[in-house]
């Protein structure tokens, strides 16, 4: 096992120390195989106790540790050192107020995703005693990648949308909100395309793709999006074209 | 810290908002409308240790499987240590919360026909075990939280880290937590308090578990004379990966994986569970869905016989899921395929993948009878930071998803049922004194100047001794050695001293408090592991190497002293229908 050091660059910003945030450089010698929050935990417990940040799996599924490193969002346990560098700079996620140091302030997206309504409104009443819905391997495939969101807030941080109109409901909670239209077992999509379709911002992102290149899951939050465009456009034809079609 | 602290009244406080927290909330405000509901945890939910459960939740819901069939192989596999009466509550509830997922929404995986598909796992007699495909914990952890959102009478508080329980009339009557964004302390008065914590496995070098696991409910519940059972029973996963720790689920052998050792030798016929059974064609609960306890310690003996393959992060034995095709390991194990070729430079669809036994769950927990209450009033327990028990002292894979949901609800109804018998009147002044008190133990922590001790230091030696002395293997000498040392180890957590003094979002400040909770959990796992002289499931002492119903088919239950040793009291194991017997899992069960 090969050791390597490496010049770490870390935002560091206390409310109650510092006016405003600053940089504070460290020096550490790295194995082959560390990923960035391995670094970060190497200061923490040797050098520089004071530091935070969040983090818990260590394995890419809890989606606390998602900061920018060298400018572009990622989760800092799949950042593998070796893919970077010798001089990291390490950030909070772009587009988020900061609460300490790495840590920034979550608020905006807890409320939005409640606000799309990301549980499943049944389509049929259905008991328990009648045992499970039934839900073919396509029909699961259908939506199944929209359900692998780990809410790491990548998305937020690279999108142009997001840091201009903050009202964004952004890439995430649509994506969630996509999720269950498309279940089979769902039968809420008019309630949450009403929301969505309510958001004008929806309508102003322009398909960067930022969000989908950043998703560490695969998600296609961008993909999503457009979707639920369109579906809002064939609804309001219907609506005003076709109105004695059935919905 | 503020010298006024707010009250934030609610009538029932769920500490954890994990599989167990959220479960338990969902069930509250289902069948209580109107109830005040405080879910508390130190990360947002969605971060929490469920979602790293990959392989699945076990329920019978196939025809040729039957209640009894799972009953069986959970107190055959549990060694006989399981509580049989909460075995068959547990077994018999399992399908009904596991189809109530389903119906919120939950991604399980299917069969061409729609119904929903099982897994085999280890130690299960019959394929039982519903998955998402090797994310199931995420799944259910993502659909629990989804669900609860549209609950608008559970009232979060994320990032909130409890410090401690307020006890007052031989009641528990609410908590302490610090409001991690601004460093101040609240107290919660809850007329009833619901712990869903999770395990302590941060306290052992090798573990798969989340650096937030560590204990902090377990130690709360301790410290406030609710006992500690059956805490000696730790479950190493027999694959996790050498770097890291990460777990490997036991799917790579439900579907088919093998494991080798040095010689390309399927070594697990060696130890009792044999024949070998035809490559990529497994067999239910022999070879390599024998139970985790057994092939963990297979991995030991094959160490010691060098057997093993070195890497450069300790022996290792073999996964190979080569056979099962790149088709298979992509729908059936795509995480799996992810973490082996991302953390350890390993695709398991080319690669051999070195794997060994990292600690992954604790059996024992907070003392609690089936119905999820403690022997303190007015608090409850449920998924792993609890022992009702039904996992003795081996849980076989896939009981444990299932287990928070049972439990999650079973502990929601019965703290609905204490709140409402009887009107409770709280003693406030009381409730703040208390809290003033835990304020001031928090002043002195920060006020305290002159400390030598790192955190970081006394953590690193607390791993090493568990590991060495309290692991797949124990004796008497060895965990004589770790209790000298734990005593050592928490004198001088004393002395440390924080170099960071301000408020807002210190997690040097948490984590000196984390590690007192894995300190306590870890005094009360060797106390526990020193009383046991027999070798049973996970327990294994080298001393003491047969199992001995006569003296210790009893559960062990460790009492908090704040000065001194813990004393170790026993319970009786509870028998309904299954009089201890031989764990069998050679071919021949068949």
């Amino acid at each position: 096992m090969s050791e390597r050091r490496i010049e770490l660059e870390v935002l560091r910003y206390s409310p109650e120390r510092d006016r405003e945030p600053r940089f504070q450089s460290y020096t550490v010698p790295c194995l082959d195989e560390w990923v960035v929050l391995d670094a970060l935990n190497h200061v923490k417990d040797h050098l520089d106790t004071t530091l935070s940040y969040r983090w818990s799996c260590h394995m890419a599924v809890c989606g606390s540790c998602g900061m920018m490193v060298n400018g572009e969002p990622t989760l800092a346990c799949k950042a593998f050192v070796r893919d970077y560098p010798d001089r990291i700079r390490v950030e909070p996620l772009a587009n988020f107020p900061i609460e300490r140091d790495l840590v920034t302030v979550m608020d905006d997206f807890m409320e939005k995703l409640a606000r799309v309504k990301p549980w499943l409104i049944p389509g049929e009443d259905k008991t328990l005693g009648s045992g499970e819905h039934r839900q073919t391997p396509a029909e699961l495939k259908r939506f199944k990648q929209y359900t692998m969101c780990i809410n790491c807030m990548l998305c937020y941080s690279a999108c142009p949308e997001y840091g201009l109109v903050p009202e964004f409901l952004g890439p995430a909670a649509i994506a969630l909100a996509h999720r269950y239209n498309l279940d089979s077992r769902d039968g809420g999509r008019a309630e949450r395309q009403e929301i969505i379709a309510r958001d004008e911002a929806v309508w102003q992102c322009s398909f960067v793709g930022a969000c989908s290149e950043v998703c560490p899951k695969h998600v296609d939050p961008a993909g999503a999006l457009q979707q639920v465009k369109l579906a809002s456009t064939v609804d309001w034809y219907r609506e005003h074209l076709l109105p004695w079609v059935k919905k | 810290m503020g010298s006024t602290m707010e009250t934030i009244r609610t009538d029932v406080a769920i500490l954890g908002a994990g599989g167990a927290g959220l479960r338990a909330a969902i069930a509250l405000a289902e069948n209580a409308p109107g109830l005040r509901i405080a879910l508390i945890s130190k990360v947002y939910p969605m971060r929490s240790h469920t979602c790293a459960a990959e392989g699945g939740a076990a329920g019978v819901i196939k025809p040729g499987d039957s209640l009894e069939q799972h009953f069986d192989d959970t107190v055959s596999g549990g060694d006989w240590l399981c509580d049989q009466d909460a075995v068959e509550a547990f077994v018999d509830e399992a399908p009904g919360e596991l189809l109530q997922l389903e119906h919120w929404g939950c991604p399980w995986s299917r069969e061409p026909d729609g119904s929903v598909a099982v897994r085999p796992f280890g130690g299960m007699k019959r394929e039982r075990t519903w998955y998402a495909a090797d994310k199931s914990g995420f799944h259910i952890l993502h659909t629990l939280f989804q669900t609860s959102l549209k609950h608008a009478s559970i009232r979060r508080f994320d990032e909130y880290f409890a410090t401690d329980l307020l006890v007052d009339d031989g009641r528990c009557q609410g908590l302490t937590a610090i409001e991690m964004r601004t460093g101040q302390l609240k107290l919660f008065q809850a007329p009833a308090v619901i712990i869903a914590t999770g395990g302590a496995g941060r306290m052992f070098r090798f573990n798969t578990n989340g650096a937030i696991k560590t204990g902090d409910g377990m130690a709360m519940a301790y410290r406030a004379g609710v006992p500690l059972k059956d805490m000696e029973f730790v479950q190493y996963h027999p694959t996790g990966l050498p770097s890291t720790g990460i777990l490997l689920t036991e799917g790579c052998r439900g579907e088919g994986g093998i494991m080798l050792n040095r010689h390309g030798r399927r070594y697990l016929q060696d130890y009792g569970m044999g024949p070998e059974t035809p490559v990529g064609r497994p067999v239910l609960k022999t070879m390599e869905l024998g139970p985790r306890d057994r092939l963990s310690q297979a991995f030991w003996h094959e160490q010691k016989k060098g057997n093993t393959v070195e890497t450069p992060w300790g022996d290792c034995v073999l996964l190979d899921m080569r056979h099962l095709g790149e088709k298979l390991i992509d729908e059936r194990l795509p995480f799996v395929r992810e973490l082996a070729t991302s953390y350890l430079g390993k695709d398991p669809v080319t690669d051999l993948v070195p794997v060994r036994p990292t600690v992954h769950y604790m059996m024992g927990g907070i003392h609690t009878d089936i119905a999820a209450a403690t022997p303190l009033p007015g608090l409850f327990a449920a998924g792993e930071c609890a022992c009702v028990s039904i996992n003795g002292a081996n849980r076989l894979g896939s009981n444990s998803l299932t287990d928070l949901l049972v439990f999650g609800r079973r502990a929601a109804l019965s703290a609905l049922d204490y709140v409402r018998a009887a009107p409770r009147v709280a003693n406030e002044a009381t409730l703040a004194a208390l809290a003033k008190a835990a304020q001031t133990r928090m002043r002195l922590l920060f006020e305290k100047t002159g400390g030598t001790e790192s955190i970081a230091g006394l953590r690193a030696k607390m791993m090493d001794i568990m590991e060495e002395q309290a692991g797949i293997y124990r004796t008497g000498d060895g965990l004589e050695k770790a209790r000298a040392a734990l005593n050592e180890l928490r004198r001088r957590h004393a002395g440390i001293e924080l170099n960071d003094k301000t408020n807002v979002y210190n997690t040097e400040w948490l984590q000196c408090l984390e590690l007192k909770s894995l300190l306590d959990c870890a005094e009360a796992v060797v106390a526990a592991a020193l009383a046991r002289r027999e070798s049973r499931g996970a327990h294994q002492r080298l001393d003491y190497t047969e199992r001995d119903d006569r003296n210790y088919l009893k559960h062990s239950l460790a009492h908090h002293h704040p000065t001194d040793a813990p004393r170790i009291g026993t319970l009786d194991v509870v028998i309904t229908r299954s009089q201890p017997g031989v764990r069998d899992y050679s071919g021949a069960h068949r």
